[in-house]
């Protein structure tokens, strides 16, 4: 059959070599781009699981950030009174809780990538990083989700996004970039001590009251507000206010540490993977 | 281009004793590094595979034989690339599918048709791969009607049967493969070794891990015998699956084993066991003849009952014959006792010709036992049961039952034709 030849593209049969990991870095992105339809797989077997055998399904992608949001609205907007930046309260929580819930769950679930994978670890090769990079992506369509019911509460309140939402995606980006960061560090963590997945949710709290989701990164003198910036969730949820409403003054030099910061989580968390990647069989 | 596939040269693999067991907790590091103060314990280190080297051609079967611990499935698993060497090197020519178990990333959750596809990508299949055989797997599972049920609503034979379907439509140029065949019922066993032996007359090169001897000579050219990590022989398959055997009995083969002291908190151990014939102390039987085991124990405290539990496995790897006196109130020590021998009768020796080994445990109660595996070793030899010079044939099963067989005429209640009985017992014991 001549079908059977267009998977293998290559005549010559690829090469592969087997030694002891050696070097600091060996992260192999070639071979992860080879690997992509698997990521998608299990994006595919995340999403697919995770609203089986529920009621309304995927309406738990919208009713989780706005039932928060209620709460938020009514303790820390009309008992606390706390600023919101001249946004309506609604808009204001639930434009922080959306990039916060997003990142707060693929924490949560690239934490567990590899220990809840460990059957399939343990029996077959993959580049390891498709697990929680998966668990990472798999979020964003509960994001997007929940992203809908944003569309009628800004039109409710006649706010219109200018011309910064073409920045929207950038954010979203070091969202992804950020969660993934630490989830390599925590999903490599927890393979080898499982005393994280006890720790996770503690920090995930405290993380949160450490970002604006809950107040506006205003109550931060404006001379501290770069240092504020070293939590690049800080940057990301302050640019996701603005660059959905367009109100407020685009977050600055936060962002630039935001940024750096995100990206030096991301580069450690690859390297500590990657250093767990080669013994993880053994030890998960 | 030349024909070797697979190039593996003196590849190693050192564990951390305990470290294969399980996760660490925060708490043990912890502590260890509090206990290490001042006096640190040497690092123990096992060596589950050592300087293996060896090479494999295109289209070769090789069958990977070995006791259990020998390091067969660290091997294979080095070679996946699901554990990397410790030291040492291999190449391998082409695209590699591994297949350590039946049904890897099935997801209950998941449907029928949703499983073939998560599980064919895991295993290395491309989307547009899954696709096209899709038909063929499923007509090959015999799960056709319930393609869009959950998986977790399958019989367990559905689902290795939609499993194994999965797995048998890889087309990798290599494939090596643990154990898989010895799970489920014998008529999927053997559709699983026919569609090895597809497999293998397709011109793939195959490395494969199995206890089951005759499959493993059914299916491989050659072999490679490791033992205690090392190489100790490799061939063709009949000189090494011979090595094997020798291995297994030579040396090991004498009646009676003295057991080296287990650790403190074993309460009740065995010193030594041996094998009797006939009354007297030998490892050598007929099918037939009168076995027993006896086993010399201790014990810490005075025990009244000591639990014990045999299990003869043949050199097959099948379970043969196992009993226990757990609930029986038989071997009660009128008064109790810090040390004693315990002898099992097990009358009749109902097994066929070939090798044996015998495991043992030992406890007061479950919770506290003394386990040694494998360690007594006899042989059978064939024996003439019907007086006729014709030998029963081995291949089938390792228990020979003494039936008796009646004839009957239709319509002819009253006279029965009886056939002289098989004479299991030495005359005149």
């Amino acid at each position: 059959m001549t079908a059977a030849n267009t998977t293998n593209i290559l005549n010559e049969p690829p090469v592969l070599r087997i030694a002891p990991p050696q070097g600091w870095w060996e992260v192999d992105f070639h071979e992860l781009w080879q690997f992509r339809e698997l990521v998608y797989f299990f994006v595919w077997r995340d999403i697919k699981v995770r609203y089986k055998q529920t009621a309304i399904g995927a309406a738990w992608a919208i009713l989780q950030p706005a039932l928060t949001m209620l709460v938020f609205a009514l303790f820390f907007g009309k008992l606390a009174h706390l600023p919101t930046e001249g946004l309506p309260i609604l808009v204001f929580y639930y434009s922080g809780l959306l990039p916060w819930m997003y990142f707060s769950n693929s924490l949560t679930n690239a934490t567990a990538a590899i220990t809840q994978n460990q059957n399939i670890i343990t029996k077959v090769y993959f580049p390891r990083l498709a697990l929680p990079i998966s668990a990472v992506l798999s979020g964003l369509l509960d994001f997007a989700i929940g992203l809908l019911l944003l569309i009628p509460l800004m039109a409710y309140y006649h706010i219109r996004p200018g011309i910064s939402l073409l920045l929207f995606p950038a954010f979203l980006l070091l969202a992804v970039l950020m969660a993934l960061g630490a989830g390599l560090w925590l999903s490599a963590m927890n393979a080898m001590y499982r005393d994280v997945r006890y720790v996770v949710p503690f920090l995930v709290q405290f993380w949160m009251f450490a970002s604006p989701v809950a107040y506006a990164s205003s109550i931060v003198p404006a001379k501290w507000r770069w240092l504020y910036g070293l939590n690049p969730m800080a940057g990301v949820i302050e640019g996701f206010r603005w660059s959905l409403t367009g109100r407020g003054d685009p977050p600055g030099a936060m962002i630039i540490v935001s940024l750096l910061m995100a990206l030096a989580v991301l580069a450690t968390g690859l390297i500590y993977f990657q250093r767990m990647e080669s013994t993880v069989a053994d030890v998960v | 281009m030349t024909d070797t596939v697979i190039r593996v040269e003196g590849i190693g693999k050192r564990y951390r004793v305990g470290q294969r067991e399980s996760y660490r907790a925060l708490r043990d590091v912890l502590s260890n590094a509090f206990r290490s103060n001042g006096r640190r314990k040497p690092k123990d280190f096992i060596w589950a595979v050592r300087d293996v080297s060896f090479e494999v051609k295109q289209g070769e079967v090789v069958g990977l034989i070995g006791r259990n611990g020998a390091g067969k499935s660290t091997l294979l698993k080095l070679l996946a690339r699901i554990t990397r060497p410790t030291v040492g090197h291999a190449e391998l020519h082409g695209r590699i599918a591994s297949l350590l178990e039946v049904g890897t990333g099935f997801h209950p959750e998941l449907t029928g048709r949703e499983n073939i596809f998560l599980s064919g990508a895991i295993l290395g299949m491309s989307k547009a791969e899954i696709v096209r055989k899709f038909d063929e797997i499923v007509a090959f599972s015999e799960v056709e009607r319930f393609i869009d049920t959950p998986l977790k609503h399958y019989s367990s034979g559905m689902g290795m049967r939609l499993a194994f379907a999965v797995a048998a439509h890889l087309e990798p140029e290599i494939l090596l493969v643990d154990e898989v065949l010895s799970v489920g019922d014998v008529l999927f066993q053997q559709k699983c070794i026919g569609k090895m032996q597809d497999i293998s007359r397709g011109g793939r090169t195959v490395l494969f891990v199995s206890h089951n001897l005759g499959a493993v000579r059914t299916l491989c050219g050659t072999g490679i015998l490791l033992r205690d990590g090392i190489v100790a022989t490799s061939g063709p398959i009949d000189t090494v699956t011979a090595a094997y055997m020798d291995a297994l009995w030579q040396g090991t083969n004498s009646h009676t084993v003295t057991i080296p002291k287990p650790p403190e908190r074993c309460n009740v151990w065995m010193e030594s066991v041996s094998i009797l014939c006939n009354g007297e102390p030998n490892s050598i039987l007929e099918t037939g003849d009168h076995m027993s085991l006896q086993i010399k124990f201790r014990s810490r405290e005075p025990i009244q009952k000591p639990i014990i539990g045999y299990l003869i496995r043949s050199s097959r790897g099948e379970n043969a014959v196992n009993a226990n006196n757990y609930f029986l109130p038989s071997a009660n020590y009128p008064k109790p006792v810090t040390q004693g021998t315990i002898i099992c009768d097990l009358g009749d020796l109902p097994l066929m010709a070939g090798s044996y080994s015998v495991s043992f445990w030992l406890c007061r109660n479950p919770h506290e036992q003394h386990h040694v595996e494998d360690v007594l070793h006899f042989s059978v030899e064939e024996k003439d049961i019907w007086g006729n010079g014709a030998l029963p044939t081995k291949s089938l099963s390792c228990l020979w039952w003494p039936t008796q067989f009646r004839f009957q005429r239709t319509n002819e209640p009253i006279r029965t034709l009886e056939l002289p009985a098989p004479r299991l017992s030495r005359p005149g014991r």
